[in-house]
């Protein structure tokens, strides 16, 4: 029997707000614990919520980024419940009358088909506080996070299989650093993932039983999660079983999903209009306003790169694929002129340092001036494109300039003939063997020599020169 | 006359001509309050340093030229307003300790102005209430009657001000907590229109009812209070910013001819004491005797008021009170099992019976399955009176009544039944209900003890109401002042 799944996902952000949704107090992250805390925001005896104007603007252009429509009347509700990390034991939400709705990503899978998944909602609420177990007897609560403006994105269960979760999932992030609405870093927690899933026989119309996943930190993460559900599911059925509808907890180093502590019944949230807030009114000058506002997404930026700067559409596709590398690729292009090259360099050697650090790119201390000045060095013979690798890396470990590190570690390329003339005699003379090949007609055995000379040169020998001496010395 | 019988008005007099110091003042009041307490019992903190610093503040303001209206002014503050550094308790256990790092609206209104707080007063627990018997603390005598209620949940604001322990209070009004005891107690108490008055720092009961408000010993003292506190608070969303604020204080000027005044016949029917009947009738003929047409107006869901009213504020109060689980601040149980049994003990040692009655029946109406049946329907009903009131007033200019349906009633005479005492708030609650104006007056004395006459006007049409108040005032010339007799302490 084949199974499909039907998978819907639950995203957090943070909106980057400078404060948080009901108070005045900064929404910064990293923070000496509850020093970016008030009243309100501690929901002491007496204090009331006011809603801040700017968490609705940033809702409603990351509503207008995703088509959705946006609502002219919604309203706060409360949702009750307790925890520690919840001051006010109820947290201000938005139930059945939601900011945005019906809108939708389009994702392009591996096969080049393009398939859209609908999203059902997004809201904004507070976040709650953070609570911290380790190394205490007991529980420590840090409320900087309460009244973190969010938004909740809630898709549509149209996603089918762990590699559409994935690129929804990219999608998504990258329209809203896109739209400037969030910084989405999943280490800081601007934003979260829950996964709903469920599985049921191929053309069934019927969803079988779904489980939740909560709060797994990593897109690939997610799809590994869902990959592993899935063959879970599929056996379970095959058993003869039924999936039970629980939350279960991702172990990535296991590989395996595992019942969390099964909590009581499910809440009943109680959910009511907040009476100290009143409706929100959206008017349709008000949104288009914000419509104008929008900064130039995805879709468009690529179109205009491949135009402006005359790259391909696969180089276009990678870099526009995020906000900070389409910036810093522009910034690269107004001080070095020849836009492929930096494209290559970006696609090449920086995606490759970054994906082995796991860095973000605003994490990586590289300079556009730096960029350009590496290129510089390369086109001016200083260095040679391989030693250029080499100094690259270094640029993206220590943040120095290129110039720096060429002198500090002699890496300039050498060009003196005399030197290099040198060099290629005693290549000769150590290499008979080679010598032998070219000059009985095997023109591959001088790339073996240059090669040799790039090697006891480390590299810096000019590799052009290198190959017109060994020539040269051949021919005598 | 002794200076701690004096009004608002009267005492500014003195102030202004320099007959009398700030100070003097203050320590005039600080004995009464010490003479007086013993019987009454109305205050759960007195403030002594404290009044006497802002009275000398006070003197070096007047000094300056710097004087208003309630510079100088003693004030007694409901326990449940927030006060920055002073002790906060709403009459509960939950709150024994608890100190607000920060100060409500009116508060810092007050200060501005350069009144001078005496004391903090009893109330029913976080306001819930008719007779300031579900204090944690202790009960409030009735100063005309001290086996008697002071009526609730401002029961010690409105008794301080009976006793003239301060020259004004401030209580809070959730379906008829500042009305209902001034009724009891022969004093002046009024609820403004909801969102008149930032709310900002009044510990919530139920958020869409609550409004602060001064009780006071003559309304022109009650327009001079509401001049200080009313206006728009950008720390309160249910603030009103687009409402003219009038002076109320000028727009007191007595005549009245001409006024429309209507009487629900609804109010007349069964539950209502046959001698408080008779002050109400009494005191519609005053009103036509002044040149007012007095008027028969129909509410026909008024009916419904209670309920609605029941349902709708427990179902927030049981919101608002969540938070006070003993983490942060409060009551914290010593002996538990794990979270969940934290969050009960704590509460349950916390609450006192008619909150964790009411914190019930709240979770009740909102819960899944109740809601559409209860609170949302609730709701509807809210609708309705709204409407009924609005119809009315197409037709009259203020709505006149009995406050309360009896008179004090004695100490533990109401306490078996819980809904014996939901009735005594049957005429305030649908004001609140309907987010109007109100406020009450003493128009009869019945067996020694004060009737009150409750006069409703449109939103934020408190200057109409206040004027009729005011010519009615004028005219029946109440000057009754209690005895303090009855009670144990004698």
């Amino acid at each position: 029997m084949n199974y499909e799944a039907v998978i819907g996902l639950e995203v957090h952000a943070e909106l980057l707000t400078k404060t948080k949704i009901f108070c005045s107090c900064s929404t910064e992250f990293g923070s000496e614990a509850n020093t970016h805390v008030c009243p309100v925001c501690l929901g002491l005896p007496g204090t009331l919520p006011v809603l801040n104007k700017k968490v609705v603007e940033f809702a409603v252009k990351a509503g207008l980024a995703l088509n959705c429509d946006i609502s002219n009347f919604s309203k706060m509700d409360r949702k009750n419940y307790f925890y520690p990390d919840l001051p006010k034991a109820y947290q201000i939400s938005q139930y059945d009358l939601p900011l945005c709705k019906n809108g939708y990503i389009e994702i392009e899978l591996s096969n080049g088909e393009k398939k859209r998944i609908g999203l059902t909602r997004i809201h904004i609420e507070e976040d709650a506080g953070k609570l911290l177990h380790e190394n205490v007897d007991g529980s420590l609560v840090d409320y900087n996070r309460t009244g973190v403006p969010l938004i909740e994105i809630v898709s549509d269960p149209d996603i089918r299989t762990p590699e559409e979760a994935y690129l929804y999932l990219t999608k998504l992030k990258s329209i809203l650093e896109y739209s400037e609405v969030s910084d989405c870093k999943m280490q800081e927690g601007s934003l979260r993932v829950d996964t709903n899933i469920s599985v049921r026989p191929v053309n069934s119309k019927k969803f079988g039983t779904k489980i939740e996943m909560k709060n797994i930190n990593s897109f690939r993460a997610v799809e590994r999660a869902l990959a592993y559900e899935i063959k879970r599911q599929s056996k379970v059925y095959e058993n003869g079983d039924n999936v039970i509808q629980e939350t279960r907890r991702w172990d990535d180093q296991k590989g395996i999903t595992e019942v969390m502590r099964s909590k009581e019944e499910a809440h009943d949230y109680r959910y009511f209009p907040d009476p100290d807030l009143v409706p929100i009114i959206i008017s349709d000058e008000w949104r288009e306003e914000i419509r104008r506002s929008l900064p130039e997404m995805p879709e468009h930026k690529k179109a205009r790169f491949i135009k402006q700067y005359d790259i391909p559409e696969y180089d276009a596709s990678i870099i526009t694929s995020s906000k900070p590398l389409a910036d810093f690729f522009e910034k690269c292009v107004t001080e070095y002129a020849s836009a492929k090259t930096i494209s290559n360099w970006i696609m090449g050697e920086m995606m490759r340092l970054l994906k082995e650090t796991g860095k973000e790119i605003d994490e990586m201390p590289i300079k556009p001036h730096q960029m350009a000045s590496l290129l510089k060095l390369i086109d001016k013979k200083v260095i040679t494109g391989s030693i250029a690798k080499t100094v690259f890396e270094d640029m993206f470990n220590t943040g120095k300039d290129p110039e720096k590190i060429v002198d500090e570690k002699g890496l300039k390329q050498m060009s003196d003939v005399s030197q290099l003339r040198e060099i290629a005699i005693k290549i000769i003379n150590d290499n008979p063997k080679s010598v032998d090949d070219y000059k009985k007609g095997k023109d591959k055995a001088i790339g073996y020599l240059v090669g040799q000379m790039m090697k006891a040169t480390r590299g810096k020998a000019n590799p052009q020169l290198a190959n017109k001496l060994l020539k040269e010395e051949l021919s005598k | 006359m002794e200076l701690y019988e004096l009004t608002i008005h009267e005492i500014h007099d003195l102030l202004l001509k320099k007959e009398i110091s700030a100070v003097d003042i203050t320590n005039d009041f600080l004995k009464r309050i010490e003479d007086v307490e013993p019987k009454v019992e109305a205050l759960l903190s007195k403030t002594k340093e404290n009044a006497l610093d802002e009275a000398k503040k006070a003197d070096a303001m007047i000094k300056n030229g710097d004087i208003n209206d309630l510079t100088g002014i003693p004030v007694i503050i409901k326990d449940n307003i927030c006060t920055y550094g002073i002790k906060t308790t709403c009459a509960s256990k939950m709150l024994e300790d608890f100190i607000p790092p920060y100060n409500a609206t009116v508060i810092e209104n007050l200060n501005k102005d350069g009144a001078i707080m005496l004391g903090k007063a009893n109330l029913d627990e976080f306001a819930m209430g008719s007779s300031t018997e579900n204090s944690a603390f202790k009960v409030t005598k009735n100063p005309w009657d001290l086996s008697r209620v002071p009526g609730g949940s401002s029961g010690g604001s409105a008794a301080s001000i009976a006793a003239d322990e301060g020259a004004f209070a401030l209580g809070s009004d959730t379906g008829g907590s500042i009305r209902q005891p001034a009724s009891l107690c022969g004093v002046v108490g009024m609820k403004p229109t909801y969102g008149l008055v930032s709310r900002y720092g009044l510990v919530a009961f139920a958020s869409s009812l609550d409004q602060i408000g001064p009780l006071t010993k003559d309304v022109t003292d009650c327009a001079i209070v509401l001049n200080a506190i009313a206006g728009y608070d950008p720390k309160d969303s249910t603030s009103v910013n687009n409402v003219r604020l009038d002076d109320y204080k000028k727009l007191l000027n007595k005549d009245i001819k001409g006024l429309k005044v209507g009487y629900a016949k609804e109010f007349f029917g069964q539950g209502l004491d046959e001698e408080v009947k008779e002050s109400i009738q009494s005191s519609l003929k005053l009103f036509e005797s002044l040149g007012a047409d007095v008027v028969e107006i129909s509410l026909p869901y008024l009916d419904y008021a209670l309920a609605a009213y029941y349902i709708v504020s427990s179902a927030e109060a049981s919101s608002n009170l969540a938070r006070y689980d003993g983490i942060r601040y409060g009551h914290n149980a010593s002996q538990y099992d794990d979270l969940v049994d934290m969050y009960m003990v704590s509460r349950s040692e916390g609450f006192g019976k008619e909150v964790k009655r009411r914190i019930m029946l709240g979770t009740y109406v909102l819960s899944a399955g109740y809601y559409d049946a209860y609170y949302n329907k609730a709701l509807k009903v809210r609708t309705l009176i709204r409407k009924d009131y609005e119809r009315a007033f197409k037709d009259v200019d203020v709505i006149v009544g009995p406050t309360s349906p009896t008179v004090a009633f004695k100490i533990g005479e109401k306490t078996e039944d819980p809904l014996t005492m939901y009735l005594a708030d049957v005429y305030t609650v649908p004001v609140n209900i309907a987010g109007l104006p109100g406020m009450s007056l003493p128009c009869g004395i019945s067996n020694g003890m004060p009737v009150g006459l409750q006069i409703v006007g449109k939103y934020f049409d408190e200057g109409t109401m206040l004027n009729a108040a005011y010519a009615f005032e004028k005219a029946f010339n109440f000057n009754r002042k209690p005895s303090f007799k009855g009670g144990n302490n004698l």
